[in-house]
Parts: C-alpha cells; structure tokens; sequence
C-alpha cells in the first residue's frame, strides 16, 4: 500500500528552523499522533504539511490528488461574527453528512454566541466532515473540559470513517486514547 | 411632490441607484469578511480622485475612476498584509489629489463639487449599462467567489494545503471591488459610496443570523435606506449623497437592536 504522506528527515520552521529533523510515513485509515512538549514545533510541522511554514531539508511526499483538512490550534473566529456552525460545515464540506447530537444542537447559533468549547467541537466536526482524505486536528482538546474531551474522543471515532487523522497534543492521555501509532516530536 | 417624484428627468438616476445600492451593500459585506471595510472608502476617495484627474486630461471621468481604483486594487495586491493603517494613506492621498486636480479647471472643479457632494441626477446611460454589467458579473462569480473568500477567511491554509492557487478568486474580487466602488462613486459620490459599503453590512453583521441572511438583511437595508433618501432629497431640494449618508447613519441605530437567539430564525 502507498503511503498518503511521507516526511522523511523534514526540518521546517518560519525564518529559521523550528522542528526536525522528523520522519514518518502515514497511511490510510491511520489515526497518528505527533507527541510533543509547548514548543516542540508540533503546530509548525503541521504548517509545513499545508504550505504554510518553510520547509528547510528533508523531504515532503504527498499521494496525487490528496485532500487536506486542517484544525488550526486557533481558529479563525472573529469577535463578531454572523456566520452560523451550520454555515461553517456547510462550507467545508461536512454539511452533507449527518452530524452526532453533539454537534446538532450548535449549528443553529451564530459562531459568537458559541462558547470556546462548543465553537471547537463545530469547528472540528466541520473539519471531519468534510470530505478530505486526511484530516490534521492541532490540539483538539483545547476550550475542552473532561466531559466534552470524552465527546470528542467519540466524535473522532465515529466521524472520521476510515479515513486518516494526523493529531497535536500535548496532552499525552488523549494522544494514545485516540491514536494507533506516536510520533515524537522534538526541537 | 408625487408629481416631481415621478418626473421623467429623474427615472433613468433611480433606476440606476436602485440597482447600485444593493449591489454596493453586497460587495461592502465582503470587504468586512476580509476586515478591509477601511479599504471601501480607500477606494471610493481614489475613484473620486481619479474622476477629477480624468476631467484634467479629457477622458471620461468613469474610466478615471475604474483605473485610479484599479491602481489601488494592484498596490493592495503587492502588499502582502495590507492592513488599515495602509487604506489611511490612501484615503488622504485620494482625497488631496481630488481637491488638487479640481483646481486645474472649472470643468473638474465641477465634477469634483458633484463627486463630493453626491449628486444621483446627474447619471447617465452609461452608468445604467454599467450597473447592469455589474449585475450580471455578481450573479454569475458570487457562487463560486463567495465560497472561495470564506474558506479564504476561516480557513486560510485551505488553498496551499490542496495544492490550489488562491490568486484567481483574490484577483476576481477586487475586479469586482474596484467596478463596483467606481460605478457607485461616480454615481453618488465618494461618501455616499463609502456609507452604502460600510452601514448596511455593519447592522448586518450584528443582526443577521447566517450567512444568507447577512447578504440578503444588508441588501435590504440599503434598498429602503435609498429609496427613502431619494423621496427625502427630491422633496426637500437637497444634494442626495449627503441625505443618504444622513439616513444610512439614523439606520445605524438597528445595530443596538437585540442579537438574535438561537432556535428563533
């Protein structure tokens, strides 16, 4: 089986190095987790993945025609903001599919009328519903309380349908919860 | 007053600012996705200047504006983060070469006055088929424009991420920008093209529940906000861009109108 995505001795950073060298290969229907302290350059390798941080060596492999998603560790959310959670996964994508109850009672409300969890359960639902083939969540767990953690952990496992999820955390528990493989990132 | 109201002399000037007006409010909505809401009077004080540049060197003073504006749009392009602070220069730049340039001649002294003052009246055809143009170009990009420039806004990592290039949808946007604040000038004036652009998306913005609803809520604002500024300048004899300033700035008040609950659309 072809990989989705191959990083092979990856360094990357903005004006200068921030992360590497890192090396894994991803497949599909795997649910990795980069693992990793504050400062690691976990968010940054995510960033190089989707062309938005400097790659500095190494090499960055990526299966023809492969679709991205990805969860910012902060989402953009305006202080005012008129767009509806239902307006958010209709534009990714994810209003075609049928959202859990979780996520079903939010998108009728305007995305400043959200608290920080709640906008980022919708924000992550919008990302896994979507239609992309690998999904990157940079730590999903943030705004969450241990009630709302245990949803998502569900929302991942029944929303991502076979397909491959690249997870942030530093948040070890969470990491091996929901992820079949680690990757150690360090400076 | 229903006899002067419905003087054919002004027929033509209402039909083309009944068609503007929306469209502005539309376009004004987008600029505030983008946070570039200080860019709509940038480009509508350009458009004026490059009116009254246009009078000094015997062009028409449209195609002035659609190039001053224009100009604008490419310097924005080249600034990889244009921020508000950007949009101030501008806007003095615009408006000192306007008052500059009106000096030159009493024929661009006129046109500057009526650019400042916002006179509809004086509309022609061309600024009907250009509204009309306008029209059509919005109704056929906006599907596809409009769900480029949100997943532009929430998630701005979405293009490069796909291997997808973000300059056609960012190139179409400002085409559509600089036609639309142009026309809108050159028709109302400078501040009246900037109070179409900014009120009505800004009440929206706090109001609406929805995309849809934005687009639709900031339409209609401007819409009655024009019809009646245009009974309110016939009646009272006085220059429309300053009443419909006047009026869209009253209709700013609905901003403090309770936000909308959710499960109640």
């Amino acid at each position: 089986m072809q990989p989705l995505l191959v990083c092979d001795g990856l360094i990357a950073g903005y004006d200068r190095p921030v992360v590497g060298p890192v090396s894994f290969d991803l497949y599909a229907g795997e649910v990795v987790g980069l693992l990793g302290s504050n400062g690691a350059g976990k968010s940054t390798l995510l960033k190089s993945l989707t062309g938005q941080a400097r790659i500095f060596d190494g090499r960055l492999t990526r299966a023809r025609g492969l679709r991205m998603a990805h969860h910012r560790q902060q989402p953009v959310r305006p202080r005012e903001c008129p767009l509806t959670g239902d307006d958010l996964v209709r534009l990714t994508g994810a209003g075609r599919r049928t959202p859990p109850d979780d996520v079903a009672r939010l998108l009728d409300c305007r995305m400043d009328q959200l608290s920080g969890g709640q906008f980022q359960i919708v924000q992550i639902w919008a990302c896994l519903g979507s239609p992309a083939d690998l999904i990157l969540l940079d730590e999903p767990t943030n705004n969450l309380d241990p009630e709302a953690t245990a949803g998502l952990i569900r929302l991942i496992r029944e929303g991502l349908g076979g397909r491959t999820l690249l997870v942030v955390s530093h948040e070890s528990d969470f990491i091996q919860t929901v992820c079949s493989r680690v990757v150690p990132v360090s400076p | 007053m229903l006899e002067l109201l419905l003087d054919p002399l002004f027929h033509l000037p209402f039909v083309t600012g009944l068609l503007l007006a929306p469209v502005a409010a539309m376009v004004g909505v987008y600029l505030r996705l983008r946070d570039e809401w200080l860019a709509a009077l940038a480009y509508a004080q350009l458009a004026g200047a490059g009116g009254v540049v246009a009078v000094a060197l015997h062009a028409p003073v449209m195609l002035g504006a659609v190039v001053a504006a224009g100009g604008l749009a490419v310097i924005k392009g080249l600034l990889t983060r244009p921020g508000n602070d950007h949009y101030v220069i501008f806007i003095l730049v615009g408006w000192g070469v306007a008052l500059v340039a009106s000096a030159f001649s009493a024929h661009g002294d006129m046109v500057g006055k009526s650019l400042m003052d916002g006179q509809l009246y004086f509309t022609g055809r061309p600024h009907l088929m250009a509204a009309v143009a306008l029209i059509v170009a919005g109704v056929l990009c906006l599907p596809w424009l409009s769900g480029c420039l949100l997943m532009s806004r929430f998630y701005p990592d979405h293009f490069s991420a796909n291997g997808l290039s973000a300059r056609p949808h960012q190139i179409t946007f400002d085409l559509l920008v600089v036609a639309t604040v142009a026309i809108t000038t050159t028709s109302f004036g400078v501040m009246a093209a900037f109070a179409l652009l900014f009120v009505p998306a800004w009440i929206a913005w706090r109001l609406a529940r929805g995309w849809v609803w934005v687009l639709w809520l900031a339409a209609g604002i401007a819409v009655a906000a024009y019809l009646l500024s245009f009974v309110l300048a016939v009646v009272l004899d006085q220059p429309f861009g300053p009443v419909l300033v006047l009026v869209l700035a009253a209709m700013s008040l609905l901003r403090w109108l309770p936000m909308p609950v959710p499960g109640r659309r």
